[in-house]
């Protein structure tokens, strides 16, 4: 049930190309990395799990990330949303480089400019589903634009479950509230680790679903990692990371496209998932 | 089985050592009360073995005086010293000069040794003690020769500050009443009982034999008592029984053993009490720190469930795992109390400085730990944690095996309805209990309400969730409103787990209840005392000893001669056994003038005694059936007992004594005159001025004389405030060590809450809370449980504590709430709480975002 949306493509090659200029935000990429590496440990021991990535994630694009298990997903994700700083490398969120930023600064950043959505364990336990949803408003002491609320609200289908608690829903309505939240604070850009891991397939499609209006219908820009290649089809773009690089990258994918590209990588078709 | 407690104990030290500090503590103070109490009676064990000869031939009926220090005038000769001497069982007999009332002042002309231990003058004899040892040894210089010569015990001269050859200063007890009121004397020795034990705060004053004749007994060459030293094989029995045979007229004599035993027996009763004061402050402390145990393996226990529950489906039976964590407890109360002897140790040297502040100074040397005390620091160590871990393993061995596959390691709590029932019950079985105390039911009405108050605060413990909920939803509101969303996480934090809360909140709760109470009967004593004074203070001013002591005449008689003093009353108080009594009782003497300062209420006959005759207090005639008119006997110390005539009955007070007679009846007995009190009025109609120049007059005689003070109303009031208020800054002091504790369990609770809640702190992070802003929702939800023990402290202390006055009533005439002092103790309640989250708070903060979140 995916409808077809509006692809704006504003340059051919983002991977190579250079950032943007602040004087052009409109066609500036909502993040973007360039040479980003990011090595583990020391020695022996060491694993590099970012290895020179250049990569520009465009506004109003769903994206999705994918290779197998160890590849860098997470870590790529985690660089690009301020939760973690690479070993070298640049990383440029809404116009403002992430380099020698302090704590401060970046908790700001994650509060304004970015939402989140985990694999699981996404809610405060003790708060009900609204207060879930307004917390990093509430954390920014900002007011809700109430109208944005309510079409987030509306689009991820949760009004009857507002006053609830975490435990009181099931793992998908969890999921959605968690979107609802990465969304509510208008962010630049919306990171999804494997929002649909722990979802059955039709909690799935509801959650997807919601991700992929939110790019459609409320113009944000999201990026997510999955191995589901139902998942990935409903977005806008795949990249494949092999390795800590991005070794490949799928437009307009469907399902059959992704097993195609996926099987061409010499990959498990349905890699065992991990946290 | 042990490997893998071993493990998890390793595993978890962390989160150990803080219950293990909590045992620590308690075991502690425990082990330090222990110590110190036997260090003390070492001390007077030794002293009173040491110093005593093979028999002591004393003025007869001394025995009940002896320890409170009462003097008798009668006096042995030289002669009747060398008949005892000549008899064949006595291998040498000493005459002594017991000296009593004489003060020794520092360069600074302040008293030396005013804490409380008596000042023992006598002069020099080389007499063994029973073990054959002499019982003085020079620690420096040599024994003083001529009148004027002195030694000093070693402590002594070193707190005063005087070196051999210094002149010291002493107040003499002024015999005739004439003469100078300080005399100085040359420091040739310093000295101290064998064996170096010390003096327990006592100040020995050691003269010649000549000097101390000169000094006590008008230069007249007596004896007050003789020490006998038995030949060789003579038994102590045997020789009391020879000295039998030369015994001066009104004397008797006792074996050794037995002047040892009494002193031992009056020493006893003191140091039984301080050891019942202490022990009970240990005893909270301990309780206080079975809480904190309790709930840390509660929490570690919750924590664990998925580990306890894999360890159940792989095969481990319910007793495995419940002796797991047993032994988990038994291994932390190992270490614990062995580290809390090793701080007992220190403690008791600091009660030991604490102690000697007050004079009652002991040799550090005799504070080492006794077999009992390691023992029964083990045994209180190891009982109190295994109790306390006793739960928390039952329900770990409850745990269902299925548990490993479940998605949510937090067990839901228990519904706390049953829990809520009992408690009410108990409540009310509590309340009956302190009801039947102030309604007056047959027995000791405070020990009716002490065992309702026990009732109450152990099953408020139990409840503690319950009753402490309006206090939490309280706080998370005010937060919630000043601090907004951080505010409202910490409040829901702290409701979160009631049960953890509740225990957390509860150890701090005992030991505000105490606080509390203790201050609503401190507030209202001093509010009765100052009642008390307003109503009986009729002198315009009182001069009295600070140490209670007595002083000599010539003092009083300075007095009266300064202009402007229209009246000046005596009074001395006097031990005496009254009627059949054994126990002797404080009876009063005083002149006629103290008829024209005091308006007593007469209930029967005269106000004032006439020659021979005694006034009694309308208590002492009921109690003794007596009537005007009725013959009382007084018995003094080495003197026929003395046959008053009741010649009135007057209306208890505090000024007068229960018994009370003329100066006459002293004389008769031979008893030495000095005052304990001179009430001293001014003439009628003098202006404040004027009042106040007799005032600097007056003090301008006691200048240099640090046993009396001049006090008018105010300061006489606010010196019996400043008393109390010491008294009540010790048991603060005391409780302070539990109230620590408790401390220590809301670090632990809120370290170990941080711990499990990593996962939520990392999200939070993520969506943007910042670090100061977590540390701070960590600090509040401390704040939060502080809150909550201190209200339900402070209100349960305030309840106990009135409902105390009230079957005090008698006694505290007035209730008076400090609640200034109730306002300060939440301030520092908040403030503990405070102090409580820097370290969770640190650690929260420090936590890594990414790590966090990946957390399992
Ligand atoms: N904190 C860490 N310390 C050491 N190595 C790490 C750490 N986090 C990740 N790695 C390593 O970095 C590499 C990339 O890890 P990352 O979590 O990004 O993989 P992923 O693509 O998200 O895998 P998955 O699909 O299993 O989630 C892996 O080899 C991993 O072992
Ligand atoms: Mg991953």
């Amino acid at each position: 049930m995916r409808t077809p949306a509006p692809r704006c493509q504003t340059r051919s090659m983002p991977e190579t190309s250079t950032p943007e200029p602040r004087t052009a935000p409109r066609t500036e990429p909502a993040a973007s990395a360039r040479a980003l590496t990011k090595v583990y440990g020391a020695d022996q021991a060491q694993v590099r799990a970012l290895d020179g990535v250049d990569v520009d994630l465009q506004r109003g694009e769903f994206t999705a990330i994918m290779g197998p298990s160890g590849s860098g997903k997470s870590t790529l994700m985690h660089c690009l949303a301020a939760l973690d700083t690479p070993t070298s490398g640049e990383v440029v969120v809404d116009g403002t480089a992430l380099g020698g930023l302090k704590d401060k600064d970046l908790t700001t950043l994650r509060r304004e400019k970015v939402g989140f959505v985990f694999q699981a364990f996404n809610l405060i336990p003790t708060l009900t589903a609204r207060e879930n949803i307004l917390l990093p408003l509430d954390l920014a002491g900002r007011k809700p634009d109430q109208e944005w609320f309510d079409e987030v609200v509306d689009a991820v289908g949760l009004r009857p479950r507002l006053g609830h608690r975490p435990s009181e829903m099931s793992g998908g309505q969890q999921q959605r509230v968690a979107c609802a939240r990465a969304l509510v604070s208008r962010p630049a850009i919306v990171f999804a680790d494997e929002p649909t891991g722990n979802l059955d397939s039709t909690s799935s499609a509801e959650v997807l679903g919601f991700l992929r209006r939110s790019v459609d219908e409320l113009a944000q820009t999201v990026v997510m990692v999955t191995h589901d290649p139902v998942a990935a089809s409903y977005t806008d773009r795949i990249l494949f990371l092999a390795d800590g690089r991005i070794v490949d990258e799928l437009r307009e994918p469907d399902r059959e496209s992704v097993l195609e590209r996926m099987g061409r990588l010499q990959t498990p078709a349905v890699p065992p998932q991990a946290g | 089985m042990f490997r893998l407690t071993w493990r998890s104990l390793l595993a978890r030290k962390a989160r150990l050592a803080m219950s293990t500090l909590a045992i620590v503590l308690g075991i502690g103070f425990l082990g330090g009360v222990l110590t110190f109490s036997s260090g003390l009676s070492t001390t007077f064990t030794g002293i009173i073995e040491g110093s005593t000869s093979d028999a002591l031939v004393r003025p007869a009926g001394t025995a009940s005086f002896e320890a409170v220090g009462a003097g008798s005038t009668a006096t042995v000769s030289p002669d009747e010293v060398a008949a005892l001497e000549a008899l064949p069982e006595v291998a040498r007999a000493d005459g002594s000069v017991d000296g009593l009332g004489l003060y020794v002042l520092d360069p600074d002309d302040k008293l030396v040794g005013t804490g409380g231990a008596p000042t023992l003058a006598f002069n020099y004899a080389a007499s063994p003690n029973m073990a054959g040892e002499p019982i003085l040894e020079l620690d420096g210089g040599r024994w003083p020769e001529a009148d004027d010569e002195v030694a000093l015990d070693t402590a002594a001269a070193d707190n005063a500050g005087y070196e051999l050859g210094d002149r010291v200063t002493v107040i003499p007890p002024g015999i005739d009443g004439s003469g100078p009121i300080t005399r100085e004397l040359e420091l040739v020795g310093l000295a101290g009982f064998n064996g170096g034990a010390g003096t327990a705060g006592s100040t020995l004053v050691i003269f010649s034999t000549d000097g101390a004749q000169a000094m006590f007994l008008g230069g007249a060459d007596v004896f007050t008592s003789v020490t006998l030293t038995a030949a060789d094989g003579v038994t102590q029995a045997e020789l009391v029984e020879a000295a039998g045979a030369a015994l001066p007229a009104g004397y008797e004599a006792v074996t050794g053993d037995e002047v040892a035993e009494e002193s031992q027996s009056a020493v006893g009763e003191f140091l039984g009490f301080i050891d019942i004061f202490l022990g009970t402050f240990a005893v909270i402390a301990v309780i206080v720190g079975g809480f904190i145990i309790a709930n840390t393996f509660s929490i570690l226990v919750a924590q664990r469930v998925r580990e306890l529950a894999l360890l159940r489906a792989l095969g481990a039976s319910r007793v495995q795992v419940r002796r797991s964590v047993l032994l988990e407890a038994g291994l932390t109360a190992l270490v614990g109390s062995t580290l809390g002897l090793v701080l007992g140790l220190g403690l008791a040297r600091g009660l030991a400085v604490l102690f000697g502040s007050f004079g009652l100074e002991i040799n550090g040397a005799v504070l080492t730990l006794t077999p009992a005390t390691v023992a029964a620091a083990y045994v209180v160590g190891l009982g109190v944690t295994l109790l306390s871990a006793y739960l928390p393993a039952r329900r770990a061995s409850r745990v269902a095996p299925v548990a490993a596959m479940r998605e949510d390691t937090a067990t839901p709590e228990q519904g706390l309805g049953r829990r809520t029932a009992v408690g009410v019950v108990l409540l009310v079985l509590g309340a009956g209990a302190a009801g039947a105390g102030v309604v007056g039911a047959p027995g000791n009405d405070a020990l009716w309400i002490g065992a309702g108050a026990v009732v109450w605060v152990l099953t408020a413990a139990a409840i503690s969730p319950v009753l402490g909920r309006p206090v939490l939803l309280g706080a998370r509101r005010v937060f919630s409103a000043v601090f907004g969303t951080t505010g409202r996480l910490a409040g829901d934090n702290a409701l979160r787990n009631p049960r953890r809360t509740g225990a957390t909140a509860s150890a701090l709760m005992i030991g505000l209840t105490l606080v509390s109470a203790v201050g609503v009967l401190a507030a209202s004593m001093a509010a009765s005392t100052d009642k008390l004074v307003d109503d009986q203070f009729e002198a315009d001013f009182l001069v009295q000893s600070p140490v209670f002591g007595s002083f000599p005449v010539a003092i009083g008689d300075q007095m009266a001669q300064v202009d402007g003093v229209a009246v000046l009353a005596r009074q001395q108080g006097v031990l005496a056994t009254v009627g059949d009594d054994e126990e002797p009782t404080y009876i009063v003497a005083s002149d006629d003038a103290f008829g024209d300062v005091y308006d007593l209420t007469v209930t029967e006959g005269a106000a004032q005694p006439g020659a021979g005759q005694a006034v009694v207090s309308a208590d002492t005639a009921t109690e003794r059936d007596l009537e005007v008119g009725s013959t009382l006997e007084l018995g003094f110390p080495g003197a026929d007992p003395v046959e008053v005539e009741v010649a009135g009955i007057i209306d208890d007070t505090p000024v007068a004594g229960p018994v009370n007679v003329g100066f006459d009846v002293l004389e008769e007995a031979g008893v030495r005159r000095v005052d304990t009190t001179l009430s001293v009025n001014t003439e009628p109609g003098s202006s404040s001025e004027r009042v106040q120049a007799v005032q600097d007059e007056l003090d301008e005689i006691v200048a240099d004389l640090p046993i009396v003070a001049v006090q008018d109303k105010e300061e006489f009031a606010d010196s019996i405030t400043a008393q109390i208020n010491q008294l009540l800054y010790i048991v603060y002091g005391l409780l302070a060590l539990s109230v620590v504790i408790a401390v220590i369990g809301i670090v632990n609770t809120l370290s170990l809450s941080v711990l499990e809640r990593t996962r939520e702190i990392g999200l939070l992070r993520a969506v943007g809370l910042s670090r100061p802003r977590l540390r701070r929702m960590v600090t509040l939800e401390s704040v939060t449980i502080s809150l909550m023990g201190a209200v339900l402290g402070l209100a349960l202390g305030l309840v106990i504590g009135v409902l105390l006055q009230r079957s005090l009533r008698e006694d505290l005439s007035e209730l008076a709430l400090p609640w200034t002092s109730l306002v300060v103790f939440l301030a520092v309640s908040v403030l503990f709480g405070v102090v409580a989250s820097i370290l969770p708070a640190i650690r929260a903060s420090r936590m890594n975002v990414l790590e966090a979140i990946a957390t399992e």
